[in-house]
């Protein structure tokens, strides 16, 4: 008789609790940002495909679907860390199939070898290029991302990726390695 | 309002939190009078010397310029322009280091003076009622005013504030150690100085005037005290001296009790605070029509053998200035621009002295042999608090330095990282002697870093999603398009009228020419000229385009297979006449330029047009010679042009047959 | 030649952690005076014992952890550790008693955590409780002060018996308890508190000969000596005044309500403040930066609880003293105590025209 109430008492306990954390759960359900769009605000948006996936939003629903996180190379290790952080990995080294090398770049077309044929601008996934057929095309420096996929397609090489000159304004206090006037 | 000044006139100040009180060292200077230098034989005048944008350059190398005549101009109200400080020509103007903590260069102007120093014509006003607050503020801007207490925020746009101004406010306090360039202005100079508080007084009406100085300063006190003395507006501070009393939100809750809010300009609280060197420049340049060109700049350092106050062009190379002063040579230089506590060490002594520049440091090396000199003696934070006892912001040092080394931005926002002044109080008390205040400098510098980064990523989001977008709206409305073409002539042909009946004989027609073009494959088809001509008038740009490709892909492929004899008849034909050199060189760099955007079939077409570019060739054989290499450039891009120009119109030609069924069934197998 | 980079400031006040902590352990030095002078050379040869043990230690962890030995080895926060444990643990305890504690502070309490700056509890303190617990019977042989002992306690016999149990002359740790009258003798604290449980009052336990003719024979001058070398460090600005005030004050408080509600059954404010570890813990223990709060509000509030958990667990609690356990439920807190003291930063929620309005 005393077990038989013992587990009419746990059990009804279990019932009501579980019933408790059921309601519980629907009622304070809180609507956190699906994984792929979290990961998608973590990627740099240079929109570049080095990863295999046309745009960062694609890699970053591959992610959320179980892609490596390590192919970013414009993010390179700070996006993989953080992306790491955000799923709760360890973060891997960058794909060895990217330059470790992602210092900021943007592109710049040597205009006088420019001739217009636009191919650049079909490319640009950021339409960051001015120019029209048979017109000599620019780059507008503020909106390009470093993607370099206008490279590969120019038919004449009048395209370069240039890195981006350190200045008063966005050096960041690199004391080591200030250029000291050596004196004899 | 009234009791602030009851206050003030009894001697009762507010007081900041924190603070420190470091050597003072100011004995090493206070008791020599400004000494004038010579001019030296190079000024160098970075274009930028305050916060903000540089103006427009106004002058070329070699340049004869006049002192005071303005070198660069603008109209932006951050734009300062910069003077010639003597006469002399301009050199050069080039990238050089500037005063800057990086070391890293700027755009400088080179004068090599020419020892005249003649000046620009000059209008000296005698009479300042007559002027109204736009001249004054207009003779600020226009003689280059910046702040000169060392942040350099241009003065045009302090005085020029729509606010109701209670309070104006004249920092002298100086509160840094051994800087006594303000004392010693104020103890030579107070009529001017005077003379300028009263024309920012007349630009800004305020309702009172403080003059803020510490008590360590009893002479320029005295002095000021008594050429002050007639006017009731103006009350002169004596403050008790601790560091950081000088910095603009410690002397305003110092002296009205109030805290400037995160994030607002005093001016929102009706105050207005300038620089007591600023007040001097304002005078010279509104009274004596001089702009900003030279300044008091203590020279001072134990190393020095005779640290003095010195009048300084702008432009005076730090090494120059540190020579007139006696500065042995050294094994090992630490020079420092400003003074010890907010100052930064310089990578060479050719950088210049500019507006800002208030203080040149030459410490021995017991002096100031600073732990973060070697950076090898921090030791782990035992968090003992003292940072956040002296912390004058009221931030807590040691949980940032946490956040820092940790690269927690969130926390460190949080933290209220950009509440930090930088004054280094925090890293001058640390008993674990840990460079506080560059961890935050860099810190900062990677927040502002990754907003800008944040910014730029949503807006090439934005962007990319907005090009997505429209390509695929592009696409939709394409097939739309195609889609009700068909639909219409469809319903044409059923309509059972005359046209109608012509017109699905001319689909007959078509699908006959198809099949019999199928039937010749050895030879490419003549173009039947019965293609209804309305029917390719009525294509769209869009399906031309889309054709175009696709007798792109066709032409490649059908010219490896079938045209390859014609290529042979095109090279017997073309080697007929005589090809010289230079047009083989032409040809053979074309076809390096045009390689990768043309394959087999195009190089083809390059030699098709052999022609054109030897007509091309004979001209330039007439002209230059010297210029082949040009000529041949630019034969090069035309060949390239004709060359796809042929290749579209190749490809159009042989698609244009396929194209009636392309329209009616996209997938059809026109390849 | 070359030009010198640096990061400003480039002048600083020239101190340092290790010039603190050795500021510190100097100031201990009175208390330890009267220690020797009431109980004899136990607890020096103890402290002596705790910091060869805590040097060994931090030398083999630091090696391990490939860190920077010599700086690290004599910043003094080791020795300071090693001291405080010396000083708590019974005079005539048996020598592995402090070699453990000391090890323990060192290893797993202080560099584990990874080392100075990053402990949560302070080291001696959590040492100090491991032993506690772990050995309660060695941990609470107090001996009476030497003027109420039965046997005579020479250097050498402390030596001996804190090395193997029983003096040159052959008498045990317990013997050594003994009073001249014939009973084992305890602190007065635990005295106190005995004597309550088996219904006596406060004026009664008083009596005792162990409480002396104030609060505690040889104690009050241990607590007095530490007093003092705690103002030496205030004077010199070696820690902050805000904990020790707000501990001392809390205490104080508590005892005192305590009193005035039932002074037959609560010992005097006098008699809390002067015995046990009061003043070791004031000015000390709570004072330790590294597991303490940082802020002023904070330190005061961290300061406070630790006085009335003082007098509760002593009043109430299983043990007789109670500022070990006070001080390590408080570094427990001391993160939150931060989190909710923080100060109102510059220019951040300013009541609009505060001054304008005075």
């Amino acid at each position: 008789m005393t077990t038989l109430m013992a587990i009419i008492v746990l059990g009804s306990m279990a019932l009501l609790f579980g019933a408790i954390l059921g309601f519980a759960s629907v009622k304070f359900h809180v609507e956190g940002d699906p994984l792929a769009e979290q990961v998608d605000a973590l990627l740099p948006q240079t929109q570049c495909g080095q990863c295999g996936y046309p745009g960062c939003k694609p890699y970053a629903e591959a992610v959320a679907n179980g892609e490596a996180i390590n192919k970013c190379a414009p993010g390179g290790e700070d996006t993989i860390k953080k992306i790491a952080d955000l799923m709760g990995v360890e973060p891997p080294p960058l794909d060895e199939n990217h330059d470790t090398d992602n210092s900021p770049t943007v592109a710049f077309i040597i205009e006088e070898d420019c001739i217009g044929c636009t191919k650049c601008i079909q490319a640009c996934p950021v339409d960051a290029i001015l120019g029209t057929t048979k017109q000599m095309h620019t780059i507008i420096a503020d909106e390009c991302t470093g993607c370099d996929l206008c490279v590969e397609p120019c038919p004449v090489d009048c395209i370069v990726m240039i890195p981006i000159a350190k200045t008063p304004q966005n050096w960041q206090w690199d004391l080591n390695n200030i250029p000291v006037v050596q004196l004899d | 309002m009234g009791s602030v000044i009851e206050r003030i006139k009894r001697g009762h100040f507010w007081t900041f939190h924190g603070g420190i009180h470091p050597p003072e060292q100011k004995f090493l200077t206070t008791d020599k009078p400004i000494r004038a230098v010579s001019i030296p034989e190079q000024l160098i005048l970075p274009l930028q010397q305050h916060i903000g944008i540089s103006a427009d350059l106004q002058v070329n190398v070699g340049d004869k310029v006049l002192k005071g005549q303005a070198l660069t101009k603008s109209t932006h109200p951050m734009a300062v322009p910069i003077h010639a400080p003597t006469s002399g020509t301009i050199t050069a103007i080039k990238n050089a280091v500037i005063a800057h903590p990086s070391g890293l260069s700027e755009l400088c102007l080179f004068i090599t003076p020419d020892g005249e120093d003649r000046w620009r014509e000059r209008k000296i006003c005698t009479d300042l009622a007559k002027l109204t607050d736009n001249d004054l503020i207009d003779k600020i801007s226009s003689a280059g005013i910046s702040g000169m207490g060392g942040a350099g925020f241009p003065t045009q746009v302090k005085v020029s504030t729509h606010e109701k101004i209670k309070f104006l406010i004249i920092n002298a306090a100086e509160c840094e150690p051994y800087i006594t360039a303000d004392d010693l202005l104020i103890r030579e100079h107070s009529p001017s100085i005077l003379d300028g508080i009263n024309i920012l007084d007349s630009i800004l009406s305020p309702e009172h005037i403080l003059i803020g100085i510490e008590d360590n300063k009893p002479e320029a006190i005295k002095v000021l005290q008594q050429t002050t003395a007639n006017n009731e507006k103006i009350q002169v501070c004596v403050l008790p001296t601790k560091y950081p009393t000088g910095g603009e939100k410690q002397l305003i809750q110092i002296l009205t009790g109030q805290e400037v809010p995160a994030g607002v300009l005093p001016s929102s609280l009706g105050i207005v605070m300038q620089n007591i060197a600023t007040c001097f420049a304002i005078a010279d340049a509104v009274i004596n029509d001089i702009p900003l060109i030279k300044r008091v700049v203590t020279v001072s350092g134990q190393a020095l053998q005779k640290p003095q106050n010195v009048w300084s062009l702008l432009g005076t190379p730090v090494g120059y200035l540190l020579e007139q002063c006696g500065y042995p040579n050294k094994d090992k230089k630490h020079i420092i621009m400003g003074g010890p506590m907010m100052g930064y060490s310089l990578p060479t002594d050719q950088v210049p002295v500019v507006k800002t520049t208030n203080c040149i440091l030459a410490p021995s090396e017991i002096e100031i042999s600073s732990p973060y000199s070697t950076g090898t003696r921090e030791v782990e934070c035992i968090r003992c608090g003292q940072c956040s006892d002296v912390c004058p912001a009221q931030l807590l040092p040691q949980e940032l330095q946490w956040s820092a080394k940790a690269k927690d931005h969130q926390q460190l926002n949080k933290l209220n990282l950009f509440d930090c002044i930088e004054c280094g109080a925090c890293a001058y008390v640390c008993p674990s002697q840990i460079p506080l205040v560059n961890y935050y400098r860099i810190a900062k510098s990677e927040i502002r870093q990754q907003t800008q980064l944040d910014i730029k990523a949503e807006h090439a989001k934005v962007r990319f999603e907005a090009r997505k977008e429209r390509l695929t709206r592009d696409k939709i409305a394409r097939e739309e398009k195609q889609r009700a073409a068909a639909a219409a002539r469809k319903a044409r042909m059923n309509s059972g009228t005359t046209e109608a009946k012509s017109e699905m004989s001319a689909v007959a027609q078509a699908l006959a020419r198809v099949k019999a073009k199928k039937a010749q494959t050895k030879v490419q088809a003549p173009i039947n000229q019965e293609t209804p001509t309305a029917n390719v008038a009525q294509k769209s740009q869009v399906a031309a385009a889309i054709a175009r490709a696709k007798a792109k892909k066709l032409a490649a492929q059908q010219n490896i297979a079938v045209e390859k004899t014609i290529l042979v008849d095109q090279n017997t034909d073309t080697s007929k006449p005589a090809v010289d050199k230079k047009a083989k060189i032409a040809a053979a760099v074309a076809k390096a330029k045009a390689r990768k955007f043309a394959d087999k079939a195009h190089v083809k077409n390059v030699n098709v047009d052999d022609k054109p570019i030897d007509d091309k060739v004979e001209q330039v054989s007439n002209t230059e010679k010297t210029l082949v290499d040009k000529k041949a450039k630019i034969a090069a891009a035309v060949a390239k042009a004709k060359a796809r120009k042929l290749a579209e119109q190749q490809a159009k030609l042989a698609a244009t047959p396929s194209n009636e069924i392309t329209n009616e069934k996209p997938k059809s197998e026109s390849t | 030649m070359a030009f010198w980079i640096a990061s400003s400031p480039h002048n600083h006040i020239k101190s340092e952690t290790s010039a603190i902590m050795r500021l510190v352990i100097y100031a201990t030095i009175p208390g330890i005076f009267a220690q020797w002078y009431f109980f004899g050379w136990g607890n020096i040869i103890h402290i002596s014992l705790a910091i060869i043990t805590a040097l060994v230690a931090e030398f083999t962890i630091l090696s391990l952890r490939e860190r920077n030995i010599k700086a690290q080895l004599f910043d003094g926060s080791g020795i300071l550790t090693a001291v405080l444990i010396g000083i708590s643990i019974p005079a005539i305890a048996p020598w592995w008693i402090s070699v453990i504690g000391a090890a323990f502070a060192i290893i797993i309490v202080k560099q584990l955590y990874g080392g100075l700056g990053h402990n949560p509890f302070n080291p001696a303190m959590a040492g100090y409780v491991m032993l506690l617990i772990s050995f309660p019977l060695q941990m609470t042989s107090w001996q009476p002060p030497l003027e109420l002992m039965a046997l005579p306690l020479s250097f050498v016999d402390t030596l001996s018996v804190i090395i193997g149990g029983f003096t040159i002359d052959g008498y045990s740790v317990e013997q050594l308890r003994t009073h001249i009258d014939g009973y084992t003798m305890a602190t007065p604290l635990d005295t106190v508190k005995t004597n309550l449980t088996m219904g006596l009052t406060i004026a009664e336990s008083m009596e005792n000969p162990v409480i002396g003719e104030n609060f505690g024979l040889g104690w009050e001058w241990i607590n007095a000596g530490f007093l003092l070398g705690g103002l030496f460090l205030l004077a010199k600005k070696a820690i902050s005044w805000a904990t020790p005030l707000s501990f001392l004050s809390s205490l104080f408080v508590c005892s005192l309500i305590a009193f005035l509600f039932s002074q037959d059954s609560n010992a005097s404010t006098m008699f809390h403040w002067f015995n046990g570890a009061c003043m070791l813990g004031a000015f000390f223990i709570l004072t330790d930066p590294v597991s303490g709060a940082t802020s002023i509000k904070g330190r005061i509030v961290f300061g406070a609880l630790a006085g009335f958990l003082v007098f509760i667990i002593r009043k109430y609690g299983g043990y007789p003293d109670a500022v070990a356990f006070a001080v390590l439920i408080c570094n427990m807190a001391a993160p939150l105590i931060d989190q909710y003291t923080r100060p109102r930063t510059y220019g951040h929620n300013v009541s609009s025209n505060k001054a304008g309005n005075e």
